[in-house]
C-alpha cells in the first residue's frame, strides 16, 4: 500500500466572523482579508510538517490547489511540489491534481512536471483534474469546456512526454505551432498519472479508459464501492481486471495521545464544510455548462434552495459515526482504519490529518503518531489483504503499455 | 394571435421559429436568458407586422452546434434563415443579447435590414460601469436584477418551473459558450458598425442593471444613423416590463419612411 500524508494548507489566519457576516468564504470574498505575515508562517510551517511526515514514514505527500479561498492557501501546486523536490529526499510527491483545464498552455505544464520530476529524482506523481467549478470563475476560464478542455490538454501532456518533439499540436482549445519543450521526465514511460474524484461518472469511465488510477476523495464506503464497480466495468470493456493498485481514498484522520484531544482536534474538519469556511453559492461551484448535463434538472432545485445538497450535509458525529471521519488514540485509529481499508480494499491511501486551526504542537504530534505508528500498521494490514500499490503491482502508467489486455496479443507500443 | 411553430434546418441545425401576423417582416433576436413562448410584446407587435421569433441556436428548442463559439456565429445563422424564407425589406428587433446579435447582422451587410432596433443591447464594452456577470448569481437572482419593478417580472414568470430553472441553466451555458471572454461584448463591434445604412433605433430602460447605459450611447455614437430613447422606470427586460411602449416605439419606427 501507499500511504499518503495529506493537509489543505488552510488559511486558517482570518477573521471567520466577516466570512460569516459576508456569506461566502470563497470566490468574492474579498481578500482584505488575508493576512500574508500569518500566510508567510503557515506557509514555512506546513513545509516543516511535510518534512516530519517523511521522516516519520509517510511514502508519499499529497497536494493539491485552489483559488479564492481560505481553506486551501496553495494557488498553484507546482510550486509545492517544487519546493518538496528540493527538500524531501524519499517520498513521493502526488500532485492531485493540477487542474488542467485551467491551463492555457499545456506545454508549459508538461515542462514544468519534467523539471519536478528530474529536480526530484523521479519522485514525482503528477495527477491531474478538472478543477472545481469555482477554480473556473476565479481564474476567468470558461466552464463550459472545461471537461473537453481536460481531455484535450491531457492528451497533449501525454503526447509530449511520450514522442520526440518537434510536433504541431492543432486542437480544438489548444493550437501550438512548435511542440518541442526540452525539458521532459526522468520517469519512463512517463510519470504516474493519478486522477482524483468525488462526483461524475464520466471522469470514473474516463480514468479507468485511461487505466490511470483513480482517487476517491473522502467518498462513503457505499458511494466508493459504487466508484470502484464502475471503474471496473468499464476495465473489463477495456480488456484488463482491476486492482488495488487502480484505486486510491482519501480520508480524514486525526490521531492524539488521548480521544478527547483527537476529537476536539477533529472538529476542525467541520471547518472547510461550511461551519466556518466553504461557504459559497452553488453557482460558483456548478457554474452551467460545468456539471453533467444528466445532473441539471436536480442542481438547479439545489441551486435555487428547493432541494438539500445532493452530498448531503452530515454533522460532525455522523461523519464519525460513518467513519467518514476517524479521529482516536493511534490504537482506536488503526482499528477503525482497518475496517475502512476492508471495506474499500485501496491500494493507495491519502490521509487527511490536519484541517482548519490544528495548533502547530498538535498538527506535528498527528504526524508523528500518524506516520510512525498507525501507517506501518495498515501498511502491513493492507499487504495481508495483498492490497498492492501500482510500483508493488507494477502497473502499466497507462493503458496503452499494458501487456495483460483480453485478446491483446503484443502491447500496444 | 395565432402564431405558427416551424422547424428550419440552418448549417445542420435544427432551428426553431415561431411566426405570426402579416405585413413588414421583422425578426425579433430573444435575450440570453432565452425567450417564453408566448409574450405580450410578440402580439402587439404581430397585430402590426409578419413577427418572426426564432429561439437562436442552442436555445430553446433550437438545436445546439457544439461548434458554435460567439455571437457572430448566431448572426450569420439567422441571416441564414432571414435568406432561406425568401425575406426582404426585414427589421430587426435585438434585445438584450440578441441586440448584439443584431447589430452584428448589421454590420455585416449594411444596407440590408430597412430598421434596426436595439434594446438593451449587449456586444459593446460600456465605456463606464460592466455587463453584470450571471455567472456568480442563481438562475433566479439574474433575472430579476432585469426587473425595474419585481411585480413585472412576477407576472412573466409566476411560479418559476423546474423546467424554466432548467431552461435557464441551459442559456447560461449557451452564453458561456458564445459569450465568455470578453464577457458579453466584442472588441471589434464597435469599429464595424460606422457602415450601417439602416437607421437605427437605441432603446434603454433607465434602471437598467444588466447592461449599462452608457452602452447605449456608445452604440448611438457608434452607429451612422441612430436615435436614442430611454424608458422611465423600466429594466433590462424591457420588452417584457413595459410590453406596450416598446411595442408602439418598434411599430412608429419602422413603420416610418
Amino acid at each position: 500500500m501507499h500511504l499518503m500524508y495529506f493537509t489543505e494548507q488552510p488559511m486558517s489566519a482570518y477573521d471567520a466572523d466577516e466570512g460569516l457576516k459576508y456569506g461566502a468564504t470563497a470566490l468574492t470574498f474579498s481578500n482584505k482579508y488575508y493576512d500574508p505575515v500569518a500566510g508567510s508562517r503557515l506557509y514555512n510551517e506546513y513545509i516543516e510538517d511535510y518534512l516530519l511526515a517523511e521522516e516519520y514514514g509517510a511514502d508519499g505527500i499529497m497536494l493539491n490547489e485552489h483559488h479564492n479561498a481560505p481553506f486551501c492557501m496553495q494557488a498553484k501546486t507546482n510550486i509545492f511540489a517544487s519546493i518538496l523536490a528540493a527538500v524531501t529526499k524519499r517520498v513521493k510527491i502526488v500532485i492531485l491534481g493540477n487542474p488542467l483545464p485551467l491551463c492555457d498552455n499545456p506545454i508549459r505544464m508538461a515542462e514544468e512536471l519534467a523539471m519536478i520530476d528530474m529536480i526530484s529524482k523521479g519522485r514525482l506523481v503528477p495527477g491531474f483534474v478538472r478543477g472545481g467549478g469555482q477554480e473556473q470563475l476565479a481564474s476567468g476560464v470558461n466552464p463550459a469546456f472545461n471537461r473537453e478542455r481536460f481531455i484535450e490538454a491531457h492528451d497533449l501532456i501525454q503526447k509530449i512526454w511520450s514522442e520526440p518533439g518537434p510536433f504541431r499540436w492543432e486542437g480544438t482549445h489548444y493550437q501550438h505551432r512548435v511542440v518541442n519543450p526540452w525539458a521532459v521526465p526522468l520517469q519512463k514511460p512517463y510519470p504516474r498519472v493519478w486522477v482524483p474524484g468525488v462526483l461524475s461518472k464520466e471522469t470514473i469511465i474516463w480514468t479507468a479508459q485511461q487505466r490511470y488510477p483513480y482517487i476517491a476523495l473522502n467518498t462513503s464506503i457505499d458511494h466508493t464501492r459504487e466508484i470502484w464497480k464502475q471503474y471496473s466495468d468499464t476495465a473489463a470493456e477495456c480488456g484488463y481486471t482491476a486492482g488495488p493498485e487502480n484505486f486510491g481514498y482519501l480520508i480524514r484522520v486525526h490521531v492524539q495521545d488521548t480521544e478527547e484531544k483527537a476529537l476536539a482536534n477533529a472538529r476542525q474538519f467541520m471547518w472547510m464544510q461550511g461551519e466556518f469556511t466553504g461557504l459559497a453559492h452553488p453557482v460558483w461551484a456548478n457554474p452551467s455548462g460545468y456539471f453533467s448535463p444528466s445532473g441539471r434538472r436536480n442542481f438547479v432545485q439545489f441551486a435555487t434552495g428547493r432541494a438539500k445538497n445532493p452530498r448531503g450535509n452530515p454533522s460532525f458525529e455522523e461523519q464519525v459515526q460513518s467513519t467518514m471521519i476517524i479521529a482516536g488514540t493511534p490504537d482506536q485509529v488503526i482499528e477503525r482504519l482497518k475496517y475502512v481499508v476492508e471495506n474499500t480494499r485501496p491500494g493507495i491511501m491519502g490521509i487527511w490529518a490536519n484541517d482548519g486551526n490544528v495548533s502547530k504542537e498538535d498538527r506535528q504530534r498527528c504526524i508523528k503518531l500518524l506516520c510512525g505508528e498507525v501507517m506501518p500498521a495498515i501498511r502491513e494490514f493492507g499487504n495481508k489483504l495483498g492490497l498492492k500499490d501500482p510500483w508493488e503491482a507494477n502497473a502499466p502508467v497507462h493503458l496503452r503499455y499494458s501487456t495483460d489486455l483480453v485478446g491483446q496479443k503484443v502491447a500496444a507500443e | 394571435m395565432a402564431w405558427t411553430d416551424t422547424v428550419k434546418e440552418i448549417a445542420g441545425i435544427k432551428m426553431h421559429l415561431s411566426r405570426a401576423g402579416s405585413g413588414r417582416p421583422v425578426l425579433v433576436l430573444h435575450h440570453d436568458i432565452g425567450t417564453p413562448e408566448r409574450l405580450p410584446f410578440y402580439d402587439a407587435l404581430a397585430a402590426k407586422f409578419d413577427v418572426l421569433v426564432p429561439h437562436h441556436p442552442g436555445w430553446g428548442k433550437s438545436e445546439r452546434p457544439q461548434w458554435l463559439r460567439h455571437p457572430r456565429d448566431i448572426a450569420a445563422m439567422h441571416s441564414w434563415l432571414v435568406t432561406e424564407l425568401g425575406l426582404t425589406d426585414v427589421s430587426l428587433v435585438g434585445l438584450g443579447f440578441g441586440g448584439w446579435i443584431a447589430a452584428e447582422m448589421a454590420s455585416q451587410s449594411p444596407a440590408t435590414y430597412r430598421r434596426l432596433v436595439l434594446v438593451g443591447a449587449m456586444g459593446i464594452k460600456p465605456p463606464e460601469g460592466d455587463i453584470a456577470d450571471q455567472a456568480i448569481v442563481s438562475y433566479i437572482d439574474y433575472p430579476r436584477a432585469g426587473f425595474h419593478n419585481q411585480d413585472a417580472f412576477a407576472a412573466v414568470y409566476g411560479d418559476i418551473s423546474i423546467d424554466q430553472l432548467e431552461q435557464w441553466d441551459v442559456c447560461r451555458e449557451m452564453s458561456f459558450r458564445t459569450a465568455w471572454k470578453p464577457y458579453m461584448y466584442s472588441q471589434t463591434l464597435p469599429h464595424l458598425l460606422g457602415g450601417v445604412r439602416s437607421p437605427a433605433l437605441v432603446v434603454w430602460g433607465d434602471d437598467d442593471r444588466i447592461v449599462p447605459i452608457s452602452a447605449g450611447k456608445a452604440y448611438t455614437k457608434a452607429l451612422g444613423n441612430a436615435t436614442m430613447t430611454t424608458i422611465a422606470a423600466c429594466g433590462h427586460f424591457a420588452e417584457m416590463e413595459k410590453p406596450d411602449e416598446i411595442a408602439r416605439l418598434v411599430t412608429d419606427f419602422v413603420n416610418a419612411n
